[in-house]
């Protein structure tokens, strides 16, 4: 059962992903991007992380792309056609950094999870132990992260000229 | 129980796919899309890390770098539609002011 939902997700996730990079319309894009958040939210869920498949869902799925689709929307943009393909420069950097990642994913460690975890692994209560305990600051400084990205979305939309 | 390195290949693709995106599209919202794509990507592998180790730090980071990720939709938008309000276009090759 695990194994059929993995490929699953896996065909399902990455043919969103591409779909979002080659699709002609905007509009289009946004939908398949949710496709694939939707399908991650799924991996987590597969790699014992509830608690991160449920934010995933609330907040990319949800909040984030709606944002994306009411900006789409805004700026009434049209069908447009895939005009360059990017040069050949464009290709060769886009191997590149997959070959590096093939390079990073080859070297021999623990294969497979050893056993399965514990049953409160992931759950909102262990790793909000985590975060309020020993991840104290950075989850402060979050909160400072969000009120600057408020106020400035705020200013740079309220702005007359550029 | 999947062994780790075909979460890894996913994270690989999805990452390389983004890249592709950032790289190759002139609409700057669809360089956005991509770049949440690479976010996406990045945070499979801090999950799949974490089932391994046993360790719930990844969790807290991708609950980080989720933020992150939200707060800068929000401000790339927002720079996006003043550009759209003064040019009527998202087309970044049109967007060279900075090149002269």
């Amino acid at each position: 059962m695990e194994t059929f939902l993995f490929w699953i997700f896996a065909i399902v996730g990455v043919g969103g992903g591409i779909m979002v990079v080659f699709h002609r319309n905007p509009m289009s894009s946004a939908i398949y991007l949710v496709v694939t958040m939707l399908c991650l939210a799924g991996f987590y869920a597969l790699l014992a992380g509830p608690f991160v498949a449920v934010i995933q869902v609330l907040v990319y799925a949800g909040a984030v792309m709606v944002l994306i689709l009411f900006v789409i929307m805004m700026l009434n943009l049209r069908e447009e056609t895939l005009q360059r393909e990017g040069g050949m420069a464009t290709w060769i950097l886009a191997g590149l950094i997959g070959l590096v990642l093939v390079v990073a994913v080859l070297p021999p460690f623990p294969r497979t999870p050893a056993g399965t975890p514990p049953p409160e692994f992931g759950t909102i209560e262990a790793v909000g132990n985590k975060l309020f305990t020993m991840y104290m600051l950075p989850f402060e400084l979050t909160s400072v992260l969000l009120l600057i990205g408020i106020i400035g979305a705020v200013i740079l939309a309220k702005r007359r000229m550029l | 129980m999947i062994p780790l390195p075909h979460y890894l290949t996913v994270s690989a693709i999805l990452f390389t796919t983004g890249a592709i995106g950032v790289l190759m599209r002139r609409n700057a919202l669809i360089m956005l899309m991509s770049l949440e794509l690479m976010l996406n990507a990045v945070n499979l592998s801090f999950v799949a890390y974490a089932r391994l180790h046993q360790d719930m730090g990844g969790h807290v980071f991708v609950f980080l770098s989720i933020t992150v990720a939200a707060v800068e939709a929000a401000v790339g938008l927002a720079i996006l539609l003043t550009i759209f309000r003064t040019r009527a276009t998202v087309d970044v090759d049109n967007l060279h002011l900075l090149q002269r």
